[in-house]
């Protein structure tokens, strides 16, 4: 029972929710000066290359994300079913996303 | 599984507190900080639960006013029902995130096969109402994250600032994301709505975007007409995102409302931390948004 | 037929129905129809659903009815499918989707657990309302001209070359895939924070890991399904071009997204009908499911697993040959779990005293067609004899095995297995007993010989067929005639029993069972007192120690 009172009392403060705030907002600065450089590339491969802004941009967003919900969302201080309940949202994303587009990125690889 | 332990311990709070309240100790183990419950806990010198509390088995069936007004009769606890409702918008949230799951699905295919398609499409949305709006958006998770602080601490004028705050915060966002269809509207960039490739075929015409990248070629026609593809990706996506932000801001007018009169500073703060996961959720799915539509290439 | 049966019924010239129940608690249109207690929204459900059941069983009959000749005689190709296509939606969305979730689950649910009501009693209110909804704009399109794309709106046909009421229909599967996620929704809650004290996850009925394996596939699917269904209306009014080759669009990726939920969706409908089945096995074995984990851990395995096999619905669409053979290897490892609950449902008969009342009947009837059903569905999950035996009458004969043969019955099972409960009478047994038989011989003469027929290559979705096709034809359709009359006999008896059947008393199958240990019709709070479970599951001990203990104290266990 103690886990769920932790998460019903324990009040997050007003100022971890500025420094997140700052936090985000210097994310959002930032992500949008990324923009602005040519980060370049990973050639993996032949035929298969890893462009870096793309990379960073989602990695930024993916930070704001976690900020906004350990912290705004209170998930840091909730109990372990709540943050398997996010983990399997997050898996079951990755999991259309991923598994379809598997599909489409082997198309090009023709036939056996 | 904890929970299980949990349960196990929920029965024994349960007939722990139905014997505490018979001693008139009203440090109930279901809910520590509540004064609302130490009151209640106080009041059950009430016969039916003191013949109940013999049988431990059955400490389940209080009285009237054995607890809060706000708690619901199938619920025991306070904090079931808190649990409850809050593992519930949880889960709402997560449909959400299947939900739009599929678009970005779509999004990730398209720009996989038409990239120049979105460069140049993205080169057409404005930075500055873009970031603003993210700005916008962030600084309106906070004061929703601030709401829900004042009504933890019971403190309805703070409460009622900051609901405020964040419902101007949200119609800025849609004031902003009106400015910057209407735009769209004027050059056709609308699709299915006499939609025009001419800033893309011949990216001279279009004077504003061309003095910010004056390094864009002209698209080839087919690839020029994809633009479309990726202007459909842009208004399902923000129009989905601001359908449920209208909600949003739908609801928060209610909860100012019902703020006003105190309803979310008697400790029942369930209403407030729920909407507050759902707007946070809203926050985030543009925070993605903003990264994938607005961020494609600049340089 | 063995003649032993393990009814108990209290004396008959001195048994009443419970004068206070959830039935008589209030009276009045209204007390139903915004009522907040799971057992009315139930039964306010099982009317619905029986409702459109008929509607999609007459549907059938007319395909059947066409079918009876090579030739388009008894109505045109378009007409034929637009019936087909109807038949699908509403069997589907409409009946099997929410058949024993929203009817048995929402009854159960809470009493099986030992809790007052599911954790959102207006929600699952909001959930029957968004259904009635749904239904009532199906029922609008069907009355007005139907659509004919297949139940699976297939790309670019469904957005760019009917000109049927593909958007009414869509908004209408919309509505009430969310009153199918709030369902789930509000099972999952339920199941995890409303449980009894001394209910742990183990001693949990399996009927309740069932519902909330399906519950997962509920919330997490059907969303995708929603997006899906919108687009496609935005492809319809707009002409975005999403799924549109000419504007750049893929077609396929309406496929991946749609049988994203729909596959998953075979297995919402199947697993409560497998919870089902656990239970009724177990009664009339009078011996406790053989694995209880195994059954329960492969209820979750089937929920998670059932996310990763959608593609192989598009084998021979042109999804990429890596992709396909990924996905067909996903789909052997998916009937794994499944075989695992025929193993311990068929290690639970062995030395157990096996008794056949109806819902035993049925449940036999389960395990045998759904192992059929679910073996061929394995012969389609590999590439090679997928691209022979796609889109043809095999695919009918395998989803309506697991379907029908499958979830049909263990949906029978049930409803007369709680029947006793949820009424307080019993239905009468002989003929029931026959109508389940009749069911059995009327489902394996309609679609065994469908098996034969998709082998030998006849297409499905069509309204002609090369005449060679014909003997079998007749012979599936005079199957079909049996069949509608083993499912009319149920609404017959069980209606007549409502006024005339035996008073069934607590517990007329001595079954284990938080929702056994209270009366019938049960209290709309269901206990008198929150109970302590303090017993394993299928405790069958515990339950003649309970019974001496009664006989000893004389209780009287129900009110009025």
């Amino acid at each position: 029972m103690s886990e769920q009172h932790e998460q019903a009392h324990h009040i997050v403060s007003p100022g971890t929710y500025i420094v997140i705030l700052l936090a985000l907002l210097v994310g959002t600065a930032l992500t949008v000066l990324a923009s602005y450089i040519d980060l370049g590339e990973w050639r993996i491969a032949p035929g298969l290359t890893l462009f870096w802004n793309p990379v960073v941009a989602l990695a930024i967003a993916t930070t704001k994300m976690m900020l906004v919900v350990l912290f705004f969302m209170h998930v840091k201080y909730s109990t372990k079913l709540t943050k398997l309940t996010l983990a399997s949202g997050f898996f079951m994303f990755l999991v259309l996303v991923g598994m379809t587009l598997a599909d489409y990125f082997t198309r090009a690889w023709g036939r056996w | 599984m904890s929970d299980s332990n949990t349960i196990v311990e929920g029965g024994q709070a349960l007939s722990n507190s139905a014997s505490s309240a018979n001693s008139a100790n009203s440090a109930s183990s279901a809910n520590p900080a509540s004064p609302a419950n130490s009151a209640n806990s106080a009041n059950s010198a009430n016969p039916a639960s003191s013949a109940n509390s013999a049988n431990s088995a059955n400490s389940a069936s209080p009285a009237h006013g054995e607890h809060p007004p706000y708690q619901r009769h199938h619920f025991e606890t306070v904090d079931q029902q808190f649990d409850a409702t809050n593992f519930a918008m949880w889960l709402f949230l997560l449909t959400e995130v299947m939900f739009f799951g599929g678009l970005f699905t779509a999004y990730l295919i398209m720009r996989n096969w038409y990239y120049p398609a979105f460069v140049a499409g993205s080169h057409q949305l404005s930075i500055f109402w873009g970031t603003g709006n993210t700005a916008v958006l962030i600084a309106s998770s906070f004061t929703m994250a601030m709401s829900v602080w004042s009504a933890e601490m019971r403190r309805r004028k703070s409460l009622l600032l900051y609901l405020c705050l964040t419902l101007v915060f949200g119609l800025t966002f849609l004031g902003i994301k009106g400015i910057e269809w209407h735009e769209k509207w004027e050059k056709h960039h609308i699709p299915g709505m006499h939609y025009s490739v001419q800033s893309f075929v011949n990216p001279a015409s279009d004077i504003e975007v061309h003095k910010q990248y004056p390094d864009d070629k002209p698209l080839p026609p087919d690839m020029a007409q994809k633009t479309e593809e990726y202007f459909f990706l842009y208004f399902a996506m923000t129009g989905m995102h601001a359908l449920h932000m209208v909600i949003g801001v739908g609801i928060l007018i209610f909860m100012i409302f019902r703020a006003k009169v105190g309803a979310y500073t008697t400790g029942h703060v369930t209403f407030v931390e729920n909407f507050g996961l759902y707007w946070h959720f809203v926050d985030i799915i543009w925070i993605y948004l903003f990264a994938l539509l607005y961020l494609i290439s600049r340089h | 037929m063995s003649a032993a049966t393990i009814v108990s019924l209290p004396d008959q010239s001195t048994a009443r129905i419970p004068k206070m129940n959830f039935l008589t608690k209030e009276n009045g249109l209204l007390s139903w129809l915004l009522t907040s207690d799971h057992k009315r929204i139930a039964t306010l459900y099982l009317i619905s659903i029986t409702f459109f059941f008929f509607i999609g069983g007459a549907l059938a009959g007319l395909i059947r009815l066409e079918l009876l000749t090579p030739q388009t005689s008894l109505m045109a190709a378009d007409t034929y499918n637009k019936v087909f296509t109807m038949h699908g939606i509403i069997m589907i969305f409409f009946f099997l989707v929410p058949s024993v979730p929203a009817t048995l689950g929402n009854f159960l649910i809470p009493m099986m657990i030992g809790a007052k009501d599911l954790a959102l009693p207006k929600v699952n209110l909001l959930s029957w309302y968004l259904y009635i909804i749904g239904g009532a704009m199906g029922v609008y399109v069907m009355a007005s001209g139907g659509v004919d794309t297949g139940w699976t709106f297939t790309t670019p046909l469904s957005t760019h070359y009917v000109n049927t009421h593909v958007i009414s229909t869509a908004m209408a599967a919309f509505v009430a895939g969310f009153s199918s996620v709030f369902t789930g929704l509000n099972f999952i809650v339920t199941i995890h924070k409303m449980r009894a004290p001394g209910m742990t996850w183990f001693r949990l009925p399996l009927f309740v890991w069932a519902n909330y394996a399906a519950s997962i596939l509920m919330v997490l699917g059907t969303p995708v399904l929603a997006i899906t269904l919108v687009l496609v209306i935005l492809e319809r009014a707009f002409g975005i071009g999403v799924f549109d080759p000419a504007k750049g669009g893929d077609p396929i990726l309406f496929q991946h997204l749609f049988w994203f939920y729909s596959h998953p969706a075979v297995y919402i409908m199947i697993l409560p009908g497998m919870g089902v089945i656990s239970e009724v096995i177990s009664t009339f074995s009078r011996k406790r499911v053989f694995g209880y984990t195994a059954v329960a851990f492969s209820s979750v395995a089937i929920a998670v697993f059932g996310f990763f096999v959608w593609a192989h619905h598009m084998f021979i669409m042109g999804i990429s040959n890596y992709a396909a053979l990924i996905f067909s290897l996903l789909t052997m490892l998916v009937a794994v779990p499944s075989a695992i609950k025929i193993f311990n449902w068929t290690f639970t008969l062995y030395k157990g005293s096996i008794t056949f009342e109806t819902p035993m009947i049925y449940a036999f009837g389960f395990m045998g067609l759904f192992t059929i059903g679910g073996l061929t569905g394995v012969f389609l999950g590999t590439t090679g004899t997928d691209i022979h035996l796609t889109e043809t009458y095999f695919i009918v004969a395998h989803f309506h095995f697991v379907m029908v043969g499958g979830m049909l019955m263990a949906f029978l099972s049930g409803i007369h297995f709680w029947w006793p409960k949820w009424t307080g009478r019993m239905y009468p047994e002989k003929i029931s007993q026959f109508a389940a038989v009749v069911t059995f011989i009327g489902f394996n003469f309609t679609f065994f010989p469908q098996f034969i027929l998709g082998m030998l290559g006849m297409p499905r979705r069509y309204a002609a067929y090369p005449p060679e096709f014909q003997a079998l034809n007749v012979f599936s359709t005079a199957g079909a005639t049996i069949l509608g009359v083993g499912y009319l006999l149920p609404i017959l008896y069980l209606t007549w029993s409502l006024k005339y059947g035996a008073i069934a008393g607590e517990n007329p199958w001595q079954a284990t069972g938080l929702e056994w240990q209270t009366q019938s019709p049960p209290l709309t709070e269901n206990f008198p007192e929150i109970p302590i479970m303090d017993h394993e599951a299928y405790d069958y001990e515990w339950l003649e120690k309970q019974n001496i203990a009664r006989q000893q104290q004389k209780e009287v266990a129900s009110v009025g």
